[in-house]
């Protein structure tokens, strides 16, 4: 493999894993602050994507489409948990992973219902349909750059938020003891709620901001679901660092592995997982779960 | 007292959260025939002692010794199964399970054949016996078929007591097993853990001083992880240093001394 | 003395319950003098189906180990059935379910050791991942011939002169013996020692510890023979159908498997195989009115666990028994 050929696949490699660190990060968020495991998170992913492909077509322009999307994405989080997934929280894991797989379940007929089965395509916006050049014969995708770009401002405004403001504050003072924080004025069900919104609206972005670079196929939240699930086992439950550290590692890998190993290539990230369970049980920045 | 009854030797035990020196050179020893009291205002380390003692945590520096044998890599599981019983603070029952079911699947864990997936374990006559009787000697045979978690709290604690019986151990570490139990059922545990103390050797952690004085043959302060203290009760009531950390606290009647100790 | 049976393990006492498993098992019975070959085979289906579902229920309602990956076991044995019969000759029935079972226990065993490391939610992720791993192993490599899948041509022989495979009643008596022989093990299991020490680790794990077991173990072991067992259904099951392809162990099998364990009530092993009959009504119900049944499967997930959590042998139960 050539210089540029590996800076390419490098570049592959962190806009996967970046990416997957945004999906993931709302995964694990609502797991370590709420203690909900919810399957239907991937489909929160195609669901952003299958909204940009709407409405992009409808507005014409993919910005609007992702800008609108977010914006619905939380309120359609925003509901979710107000009508369905705050009577769980006092469940067992059982009954969450059973309705969350029920909604999974709802969630891919609706679309199929909606917008139907085919694979579907999202165009580059036009501004940002251009390539950097890498070497004489090879360049890269300016698309793509940005998708890197603003998951990692997204990453930083996420650390700087949980760890530099009031907000965050009583977002981690939430989620290591829930009837402290109420008793000292916090309004529990609201940050929840809140939490839960961004949850989503981040698994939703990230399907928007992917959607000009994969295709949309039935399915696809499944997949994604699965792989941000061994982020999130990698990395740590209710661990942001961890899940960092973990997607990249995991985007490394696939993208390599792809490259360099076709036909294994699915199976190097559990590979990647059996190996870090040996080591660390409970993920290379996790606590152990809480009660 | 011959070295026989040395049953649990500690030393030098260490532990560190983070920065925090939890338990810092801490060492103990257990005898057969002796009840050994902790005590030590909260945050002295004394949960953390037990949990080192017992396995739940693994100590970075220290020994333990199982009546000579090394088990300070032991597993849990392969201290309890060396006679090494512990009993919980918090209550740490099976609740959905009968007080009955609790101390035979706590007998079980002892008994040849424990593998066996064809017997019908719920009839086999050693298990029952087992189990009957550590329910009476711990005051419970009277409840044996109400489920734990419906016990009052004083019973759930005998039954903590009867599930250690059941397991036959050689030493007991007993984590504040009065704890928010009142009156006539603190008085029978205390009479119940004096019976024990002859066959067994006994570790208990507890903070009222009336019921420690009354008991303990001998006595270990510890205050931030360290050991301020350690001797016959005689010895540590005369202790300067452990009167200015419990001012007033401590029993005075020297006739309450001589009525425990004869 | 009735507490020596602690109250979540005694059986049905509920008449209701009784009575429906009663008629159930009637029915069955009686299933090959009245019914056509349609309904024989789908009924088959349901009960190998079944068998899946309670080795299930050994892991989550009997143990607590919530396995969100049990069908990679199943789709294991169904493919151990293809890869090793000839092409176009019956294999030999016993045979190949004994390499299937085997196959499976070993897959069961190597994975268990990785995730019984873990509890609680990292647990239920693991065991899919796992599953999901095996999944692309028979998907994206030509162990498993790929996504076109693989037909067995013709039914094994058993060897036995008046069990003919190749005939939906006896493939069905075959079944249905599977289906009672498993129920029965499982049952006389749940009440060995062995097996009221895995419901001690559902109960209080820490506390089983603390009395001596080496809960690791117990638990190795259960998972090794739920493992087993569903590939001894996925195996007939290969033989009944004729045909495995990946799907079989794709986590919808998996999630639809705890479904009908849940569906049914847990940790009595019958929940499981009603829950398992249900989930197949349903399928076959669902499909004749829409195309888009998985619509209507999910409300009916979703609602069964905000209304009945402890499913329909629980409301037929009609009381309290002590388990949550």
């Amino acid at each position: 493999m050539d210089f540029a050929s590996f800076l390419i696949q490098s570049l592959n490699a962190v806009q996967y894993g970046l990416l997957l660190f945004l999906i993931a990060s709302g995964l694990t968020l609502i797991f370590g602050i709420m203690g909900i495991i919810n399957l239907a998170h991937g489909s929160f992913y195609m669901i952003g994507a299958y909204l940009a492909f709407a409405l992009s077509s409808a507005l014409g322009s993919l910005t609007a489409a992702i800008l609108l999307g977010g914006v619905l994405a939380f309120g359609f989080g925003w509901l979710l948990e107000k009508l369905l997934f705050r009577f769980f929280y006092a469940r067992d894991h059982l009954q969450q992973v059973l309705m969350t797989y029920g909604l999974i379940l709802i969630f891919e007929e609706v679309r199929s219902l909606t917008i139907g089965d085919d694979v579907h395509g999202v165009a580059v916006p036009a501004l940002l349909d251009f390539s950097l050049p890498l070497s004489a014969d090879m360049a890269y995708p300016a698309y793509r750059l940005l998708i890197s770009a603003l998951c990692l401002v997204l990453a930083l405004a996420m650390y700087w938020l949980i760890q530099h403001t009031r907000l965050g504050m009583t977002i981690r003072a939430g989620a290591s003891n829930r009837d402290m924080a109420q008793s000292l004025g916090v309004d529990i069900d609201r940050l929840y709620r809140l939490v839960f919104a961004a949850g989503v609206a981040l698994a939703a972005f990230a399907g928007m901001l992917a959607a000009p670079v994969s295709s949309l196929y039935p399915g696809m939240g499944n997949q994604v679901l699965i792989v941000c699930f061994v982020v999130v086992v990698i990395g740590g439950i209710g661990s942001v660092k961890g899940a960092l550290a973990a997607a990249l590692l995991i985007g490394a890998v696939d993208t390599f592995g792809k490259v360099l190993f076709p036909q294994g290539a699915g199976m190097l990230v559990y590979l990647l997982m059996a190996v870090v369970l040996l080591w660390r049980p409970h993920g290379l920045f996790g606590r152990p779960e809480r009660a | 007292m011959d070295a026989s009854d040395l049953l649990l030797q500690a030393t030098g035990l260490g532990k560190r959260f983070g920065g925090l020196a939890a338990v810092d050179g801490v060492g103990l020893e257990l005898r057969r025939g002796q009840v050994h009291c902790v005590i030590g205002p909260n945050g002295a380390g004394k949960s953390t002692l037990v949990n080192l003692l017992s396995g739940e945590l693994r100590p970075d520096a220290g020994t333990i010794h199982l009546s000579g044998r090394d088990v300070t890599r032991t597993t849990a599981p392969r201290r309890s199964l060396l006679g090494l019983g512990r009993s919980f603070q918090k209550t740490n029952v099976f609740p959905a399970f009968s007080a009955f079911e609790n101390v035979r699947l706590a007998a079980q864990s002892r008994a040849p054949r424990a593998w066996r997936v064809f017997d019908a374990a719920y009839r086999r006559a050693d298990l029952r016996g087992e189990a009957e009787r550590a329910l009476a000697a711990a005051g419970l045979a009277a409840r044996a078929e109400v489920a734990a978690g419906t016990l009052s709290h004083g019973e759930q604690r005998q039954l903590e007591i009867a599930m250690l019986l059941a397991t036959r151990p050689s030493v007991l570490l007993l984590d504040e097993p009065l704890a928010g139990v009142g009156g006539a059922e603190a008085a029978a545990l205390m009479a119940l853990i004096g019976e024990l103390k002859r066959e067994h050797a006994i570790l208990l952690i507890e903070h009222d001083m009336d019921a420690v004085f009354a008991v303990a043959d001998r006595l270990t302060v510890m205050m931030n992880g360290r050991v301020l203290a350690s001797g016959t009760p005689e010895q540590i009531r005369a202790d300067a240093e452990v009167q200015a950390a419990y001012l007033g606290a401590l029993p005075e009647s020297e006739a309450a001394m001589e009525a425990a100790h004869g | 003395m009735s507490a020596s049976i602690p109250a979540s393990r005694r059986p049905a006492s509920g008449w209701p319950l009784r009575l429906v498993l009663l008629v159930g098992l009637v029915a069955l019975l009686a299933m090959p003098f009245a019914g056509s070959d349609f309904y024989l085979n789908l009924l088959t289906r349901t009960m190998l189906l079944a068998v899946f579902a309670m080795s299930l229920d050994l892991l989550v309602g009997h143990t607590g180990l919530i396995s969100l990956g049990h069908a990679a076991y199943f789709g294991l044995g169904a493919y151990v059935a293809a890869l090793t019969v000839p092409e176009y000759e019956p294999g030999n029935l016993w045979l190949t379910l004994l390499l299937a079972s085997a196959a499976a226990a070993a897959a069961a065993l190597v994975v268990g050791f990785f995730v019984l490391r873990t509890s609680g939610i990292y647990f239920i992720m693991v065991t899919l991942a796992f599953a999901q791993m095996m999944f692309f192993l028979f998907h994206d490599t030509p162990l498993g011939r790929g996504t076109d899948g693989i037909y067995i041509n013709v039914r094994p022989d058993s060897g036995l002169g008046f069990l003919d495979l190749e005939r939906a009643s006896h493939f069905y008596w075959l079944a249905l013996a599977v289906l009672l022989a498993v129920f029965l093990l499982l049952r006389r299991l749940a009440r060995s020692s062995f097996g009221s020490a895995l419901a001690g680790i559902r109960e209080n794990e820490h506390r089983m510890r603390f009395l001596g077991y080496p809960t690791f173990a117990y638990k190795l072991v259960a998972f090794t023979l739920a493992g087993a067992l569903a590939g001894l259904a996925g195996c007939l099951l290969a033989f009944h159908g004729g045909f495995v392809n990946p799907e079989l162990l794709n986590w919808q099998q998996s999630g639809n498997a705890l479904f009908m364990v849940i569906l049914g009530g847990m940790g009595q092993f019958y929940g499981a195989a009603l829950g398992a009959f249900l989930f197949a009504a349903m399928q076959e119900g669902f499909g004749l009115l829409t195309k888009h049944w998985h619509l209507l499967m999910g409300v009916v997930i979703v609602l069964l666990v905000l209304a009945a959590p402890r499913g329909i042998a629980g409301l037929l139960e009609g009381r309290r028994d002590g388990r949550q």
